[in-house]
């Protein structure tokens, strides 16, 4: 129930929010676990394979028990209650182990930032921010993150000072100190989730989700922040360890500390009559707070026979009964905690009433981001728990982290730990500590489980339902890893990662199996320490950002005239132009013809361009090419073709001489960037001798293919200037000239069999330039589906769609583009490998179904018998391409096929949809085989 | 008490598994891995040709390396007839594993799709599913209405940046549960009497006149008549030590779940252009796999950008999984071979035999491998189904190129 | 996320570079002298180690310079950068 006053809570405003169903209030400042204790309510979840009620367990983020989901304001599965900050509207409800996804698409916005700075503090609890200070006081940039909405950390949860005034108070002091000096950053409710290498950290920050429905949209709901820090201190504190006892998973069982921080941070009484069940002197300062507070405390059970003298002699100064050498052999009750079963051995022993037990079994440093950095951990005996060893980056634990567990001892560690990182920065003044009074010694050995007959009720892990019985079936299975244990009992699984769990069970299994924890180990930390939402990672690389969209010059115009897009790599290319009421066959059918009959035009603006420049250029491309590239003559242009080394194809495409020193290489529009790369490559790592440099042109240029009988008469209106007869601008030639008044470079190259040109002009003038044509009212604009057939038609092939990375120019019937002068080429000596030299290699060819109406699907295999025998069948080979031919008057296909070149005139059959279609086997060129048409 | 959730459950592993064994002074056969392939060979070394005197030798704890850590795709579609003879052989044990091993593996066959974003997808599915039904191996082209009915969560809609076009999909493929697959294999290898050292690292083969002799360890040295190398990404290191140089590059691969949810994901989607893999594991966590780290590397861990962009390709398909939380990520280290093809059979180095290279993808194989590279150990000749994943095809040429190949390699 | 150090532009995040492989591989002299068994390791055979590896980037993003580095592949961590042409530096 709530108190009357204390607690850093705003109780002049009352929050109204649901959970499962119910209403209840709550104030700013709550998290839904702190109102609904505060409310009554004692279970939260029930568990998952036992559907056992599961209370609230902790107060922070390593909470095992109190999953929710949250339905309203936008559904989000499997949050901590006590890590939800309560809004107005809240509507939540208690989960049983699997969380729901909404339905309907996530509104918010999430976004990602990069910071550097000289040290990253984690945490801004009493280290947290004495480093933070020390560092910044030193002159360094500093970055301080924690997880909560307000710093402080443990100060929120107890009462005690720093120099002189309220922890919660000097914490929110030196943080707003903190914020003043220009180079630092207070980073609030921002958990840093990973640690990688090279001191790079990822944290989220969560902007709007305290808010609820009133999160402004316009601001990233969360944030990712990826911090390259020089160094970093990990103040990241504590969590307290539970033991394992019959019933431990009761609600009302819960954490001391958190117990502690209930009252003072939240003002909430978790229960009325407590017991408190300890090996350490910690949860004495909860007990005599609760107490303080006003809950009954029946007993503190010390399971150590000779507990601190001086929190004794308290605890017996308020009046609570103190228990040494006992322990807690049961917590009983239906549905929620209502007796403890105390004794001085394993079993049995007294009962005494109770509604909440305070249990603490010690404390863990949160050394997760420490071993991701790649620390080693070391186990210390006298504080039984796993410490920070050697750090293999720049980092450095302080305060609870580190395994110092009083606050003055903190506050120091801090200090000294910021000093430390902030390095050259510091100054003489860098650290001078904050105060706090000193503590009492403590002595605190491990403590883990509860000995007993029967552990069936000994839970390990609470939101798995792992009990100690059940790693007792592991070890009894013969593992003897605690990872083994792990997977075998799902231990450390579940939503908190074993946070809680995770050396309890490896203290579980070194007990069964007779060794010892340090022996043992624990398993892996690994990233995220905290969940992390997808949307969160992704960030803004979703839709239009997930992958740059680019387009050419003349984009704007293909849209307003109805084309639809074909995506190329990044490009949008239009993939054909439909007229009202035509579908997609018809449109490339007369797209075609009119390339074929008439004239046509497409923008080729997205081919790959390469300048190629410098006095060894075309011996550079004759290395790359398997054809000869130095001998073309300033004004020509020459196809090519390049192989990998182990002779693949790898891209195509046409050189152009423009100087004698500068070539123009264009290449396939998905392979530009390769392209690019590989000759980078070539150059810099294997011929650094040759003076070449290559630079990427590709939006420099708007292209234009004009194709067909008919083109020669649109470019000579529109180019006035140029000598366009087959004998002034003859084939593979290019030419300069004003086109529609616009500079350009044309030349005479064919993708389609047709007489064509190539105008190229800069992308300012694209526009200009492909309107001028159309509006000549000659020309038809065709896309990239029209391109695929007109080339097919010839036969030439297309890098990707013909090829697949197993193909050699010999294969595409190209061997007249392999030099046989050359001494080499990339690619040249792997053609005489066994297999590469196969006489029956699958080789480009064309094929004609017998049905001249029928298109034979892509993907299609060819068989060479009429009937099919049992899988495996065998297989000769596949369809690359097929199209309807408007040009041929039926439809046709490329296919590779074994030994195809051989196969001219062959019947082979092509398995569509269970029957065996008849083809024949053709020449890969199946038009215009004596190339007539391309002067016109 | 309320009711479960479904899948809240996984059957119980049974109460006997194996037990550690320290290491004898001889074996006729030592499997260097101990693997989900080391132990289904170990398993049918005893089991199909009767040779029991096996120990598995594991640098750490069983099956803790790739093993414990793939994302269980299970699936034969891949394109070439090579690859598809072993994976579908796989796929054949693995219909019949649980019962051969009396092991609760959760198989389930729940299908997988392999999504096309681009014309040449389309075209280079068309060509996987037509190869595989000649094949033998179930396939279906679906459009991408019917991948929406598959899978209704997949975001099908025209206006994404990569929109999906269809799908090829395996309806026999699906999702196992690896560790009970790996212990489902040692417990039943080490009834028929094989031997499992773990924490014992071979640092060392020893050859004498061209022919193996045995292993050296961080337990001593132990002889062996044969030597089988079941490392997978430390193949490299080991093959080292008896100077055998592999075309192998070892890299690190991540993985990553989310926490429990009620059903949304009933197959498996994978994509090669908006890069994802996913499934939705028995208790209901969705299993996601991510990209390989560009550069080598050898800790078990992989860069943070890779799954930074493997949660926007998952949003770009899978918009609900907005607020669904990456509950842990790991790493493997895989070792990948130039064609994306497994390497098996001999070496020049008499009674050494290998397997590895099977990169992001050897876990469906599993069964498949330990049978093939059972019979090749005990028979010092390749199984007809490895006798083309021979190291000799990189000097032939004769590559099985899954790479180029449309499929994805997972 | 690696932090490269660039030997031409300083630190740079991973992000920015592409990755070449093993270094100092030299395409043969003479391809067309060697047995398709010397092809075949020129092509396709790499080394592989655990622990130091010198190794090629590209600052892709960057200068787009290719260098050489030093890396553990260990640990990752990386010894030492260097230009192409320069001698691998000895590192302890
Ligand atoms: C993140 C991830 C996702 C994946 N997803 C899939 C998937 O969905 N589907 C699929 O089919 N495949 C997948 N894979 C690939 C699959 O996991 C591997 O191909 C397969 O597991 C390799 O065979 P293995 O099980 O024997 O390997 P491992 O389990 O890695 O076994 C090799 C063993 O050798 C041991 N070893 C190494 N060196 C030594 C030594 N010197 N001495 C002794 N022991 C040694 C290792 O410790 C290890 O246990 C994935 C891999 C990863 C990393
Ligand atoms: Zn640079």
């Amino acid at each position: 129930m709530r108190r009357e006053n204390g607690g850093r809570i705003d109780r002049s405003r009352t929050l109204r929010f649901r959970f499962d169903g119910q209403e209840y209030t709550g104030h700013p400042g709550d998290t839904l676990a702190s109102a609904l204790l505060a409310g009554g309510v004692r279970q939260i979840a029930t568990s998952v394979k036992l559907g056992r009620p599961r209370g609230v367990f902790s107060a922070g983020s390593e909470e095992p028990n109190a999953v929710v989901q949250i339905e309203e304001p936008f559904p989000e599965p499997m949050l901590p209650a006590t890590t939800v900050e309560l809004y107005d509207g809240l509507v939540a409800r208690s989960l049983a182990g699997q969380g729901r996804l909404a339905t309907e698409p996530d509104p918010a916005r999430y976004d990602a930032v990069h910071a550097h700075c000289d040290v990253l503090v984690v945490g801004a609890g009493p280290a947290g921010l004495a480093a933070a200070r020390a560092a910044a006081g030193a002159g360094a940039r500093v970055i301080l993150a924690d997880e909560q909405p307000e710093p402080g950390g443990a100060l929120l949860g107890s009462p005690d000072e720093v120099d002189g005034v309220p922890g919660a108070e000097w914490a929110a002091a030196t943080a707003a100190h903190l914020e003043g000096l220009p180079d630092v950053r207070v980073l609030r409710r921002t958990t840093v989730f990973g640690y990688y290498d090279d001191n790079y950290l990822v944290a989220v920050e969560r902007r709007t989700n305290h808010l609820g429905a009133a999160a402004p949209a316009h601001v990233a709901r969360e944030r990712v922040w990826r911090i390259r820090a020089r160094q970093v201190v990990l103040a990241t504190g504590a969590h307290e360890r539970p033991i394992a006892f019959a019933g431990n998973d009761l609600p009302g069982v819960m954490l001391a500390g958190a117990a502690r921080t209930y009252v003072h941070r939240y003002g909430v009484l978790p229960g009325r009559r407590a017991v408190v069940f300890t090996a350490n002197d910690s949860a004495y300062a909860a007990a005599l707070d609760l107490a303080e507070a006003g809950v009954e405390v029946a007993a503190i059970v010390d399971v150590r026979t000779a507990p601190g003298e001086r929190w004794a002699a308290r605890a017996r100064e308020r009046g609570i009964e103190l228990l040494a050498g006992h322990v807690v052999t049961a917590a009983r009750g239906d549905g929620q905690l209502s007796s403890v079963l105390v004794g001085a051995t394993g079993d049995g022993g007294r009962s005494i009433d109770a509604d909440l037990l305070l249990v603490s079994g010690g404390w863990n440093p949160v050394v997760h981001l420490f071993s991701q950095s790649g620390g080693t951990l070391r186990y210390d005996e006298a504080l039984g728990t796993l410490v920070p060893g050697a750090s293999r980056q720049a980092v450095q634990p302080a305060g609870a982290a580190g395994g110092v567990f009083t606050l003055p001892g903190c506050l120091a560690d801090g200090a000294a730990a910021g000093a430390r990182a902030a390095g050259p920065h510091a100054g003489p003044h860098a650290a001078e500590a904050p105060r706090a009074a000193e503590p009492e010694a403590t002595n605190a050995p491990a403590y883990w489980l509860v000995p007993a007959n029967d552990y069936s009720a000994h839970f390990v892990d609470l939101q798995r339902d792992v009990t100690v019985a059940d790693i007792h079936r592991a070890t009894g299975a013969g593992l003897r890893s605690v990872e083994h244990v792990k997977r075998y009992t799902t231990a450390g699984t579940a939503h908190d990662q074993g946070k809680t769990s995770g050396l309890l069970t490896s203290a579980v299994v070194a007990h069964a199996l007779g060794t010892s924890v340090a022996e043992l180990g624990t398993t892996t930390f690994r990233a995220p320490y905290l969940p992390v939402s997808f949307a969160a990672l992704a960030g803004r690389d979703r839709g239009a950002l997930h992958d740059p969209v680019r387009v050419t010059a003349l984009h704007e115009w293909h849209v307003a005239h109805g084309a639809l897009f074909e995506n190329v790599g990044q490009w949008k290319r239009p993939w054909y132009y439909p007229r009202p009421g035509e579908d997609m066959e018809t449109a490339v059918l007369r797209e075609c013809r009119a390339a074929r009959e008439s004239v046509a035009a497409m923008d080729a603006s997205t081919l790959g361009k390469i300048d190629v420049i410098g006095p060894d250029a075309g011996e550079f491309l004759d290395r790359l090419y398997t054809n000869l590239m130095s001998s073309l003559k300033v004004g020509s242009v020459r196809y090519g073709v390049m192989c990998r080394p182990d002779g693949m194809v790898l891209d195509d495409g046409t050189v152009i001489r423009l100087a004698d020193d500068h070539f123009l290489v264009t290449t396939t529009t998905g392979n530009a960037a390769m392209v690019l790369d590989w000759m980078e490559e070539w150059l810099q790592t294997e011929w650094p001798s040759l003076r070449v440099h290559c630079t990427s042109v590709t939006e420099q240029w708007a292209t234009v293919a004009l194709v067909g009988p008919r083109s020669r008469e649109v470019l000579a209106g529109l180019a006035p200037g140029l000598a366009v007869s087959a004998a002034d601008f003859p084939f593979m030639t290019w030419r300069e000239a004003d086109v529609a008044g616009i500079p350009a470079r044309v030349c005479r190259i064919s993708f389609s069999g047709e007489l064509a040109f190539e105008i190229n002009v800069t992308s300012w003038d694209g526009l200009r330039l492909w309107t001028a044509i159309m509006d000549t009212g000659l020309v038809t604009p065709y896309g990239t589906e029209t391109m695929h057939v007109l080339r097919a038609e010839k036969g030439y092939p297309i890098v990707g769609q013909d090829t697949d990375g197993t193909v050699t120019p010999h294969d595409l019937g190209m061997s007249w583009v392999v030099s046989k002068k050359k001494p080499d080429f990339i690619g040249k000596r792997s053609f005489t490998r066994a297999d590469t030299s196969r006489a029956d290699r699958k080789q480009l060819v064309g094929l004609l179904p017998e049905d001249p109406g029928f298109l034979l699907p892509e993907g299609t295999h060819l068989v060479s018998t009429a009937t099919l025998p049992e899988p495996p069948v065998p297989m000769l080979g596949h369809v690359t391409s097929s199209y309807r031919s408007a040009a041929l008057g039926r439809t046709f296909a490329l296919a590779l096929v074994k030994g195809g070149q051989g196969r001219v005139g062959e019947r082979l059959y092509a398995p569509v949809a269970g029957t065996l279609v008849p083809v024949t086997v053709t020449s890969h060129v199946l038009y215009d085989p004596e190339g007539a048409r391309r002067d016109g | 008490m309320t009711p479960r959730p479904p899948g809240a459950h996984l059957p119980e592993h049974p109460d006997r598994l194996w037990s550690a064994a320290e290491p004898k002074a001889a074996y006729d056969v030592v499997i260097v891995g101990g693997g989900g392939h080391g132990l289904a060979t170990a398993y049918y070394l005893a089991k199909n040709h009767g040779i029991t005197n096996v120990a598995v030798v594991e640098r750490g704890w069983l099956a803790g390396g790739n093993m414990a850590r793939n994302t269980t795709i299970i699936r034969s579609n891949y394109l070439w007839d090579e690859s598809a003879g072993i994976y579908e052989h796989a796929l054949k044990l693995w219909e019949g594993l649980e019962e051969e091993l009396g092991y609760p593996l959760l198989f389930s066959q729940r299908g997988v799709l392999n999504l096309a974003h681009s014309l040449q997808d389309v075209r280079d599915s068309v060509r996987r599913v037509e190869a595989n039904r000649l094949n033998g191996v179930d396939a279906e082209w679906l459009d991408a209405a019917q991948v929406k009915e598959v899978c209704p969560i997949v975001n099908v809609s025209p206006d994404v940046r990569y929109p999906v076009l269809g799908a090829t999909f395996q309806p026999r493929a699906g999702i196992a549960k690896h560790d009970h697959v790996a212990w489902g294999y040692a417990r039943a290898a080490a009834a028929l009497g094989v031997e499992f050292i773990e924490n014992c690292e071979v640092t060392g083969l020893r050859v004498s006149g061209g022919r193996v002799t045995g292993v050296d360890t961080t337990r001593g040295a132990i002889a062996a008549g044969r030597v089988a190398l079941c490392a997978a990404g430390h193949t490299s290191v080991v093959a080292a030590t008896a100077g055998i140089d592999l075309p192998l590059q070892s890299h690190p691969l991540q993985a990553l779940v989310s926490e429990l949810l009620e059903p949304v994901h009933p197959t498996v989607v994978m994509s090669n252009a908006v890069h994802v893999y996913v499934s939705q594991a028995h208790k209901g966590e969705l299993v996601m796999g991510a990209g390989i780290d560009a550069a080598n590397s050898y800790r078990q861990r992989g860069a943070f950008h890779i799954i930074e962009r493997q949660m926007a390709a998952a949003l770009e398909l899978f918009p609900v999984f907005a607020r669904a939380h990456v509950l842990r990520t790991w790493g493997g280290v895989v070792d990948v071979s130039p064609d994306a093809s497994p390497i098996i059979g001999l070496t020049p180095v008499d009674g050494l035999y290998i397997n590895c290279g099977w990169g992001t993808g050897g876990f469906k194989a599993t069964p498949g491998v330990g049978w093939c590279f059972a019979h090749t150990v005990a028979h010092d000749d390749p199984h007809p189904l490895a006798a083309p994943f021979s190291l000799d095809r990189f000097v032939t040429g004769a590559l099985v190129d899954e790479h180029g190949a449309a499929a994805v390699a997972h | 996320m690696l932090l490269i150090p660039c030997p031409w532009c300083g630190p740079r995040e991973e992000a920015e570079f592409h990755y070449g492989g093993q270094a100092h591989v030299a395409y043969p002299e003479n391809p067309a002298a060697l047995s398709d068994e010397e092809w075949a390791r020129y092509l396709f055979f790499r080394d592989n180690p655990k622990g130091v590896f010198a190794e090629r980037w590209s600052h892709s993003a960057g200068c787009r310079r290719w260098f050489n580095a030093l890396r553990d592949t260990a640990t990752n961590e990386i010894h030492a950068v260097y230009r192409v042409g320069e001698p691998r530096p000895v590192t302890s």
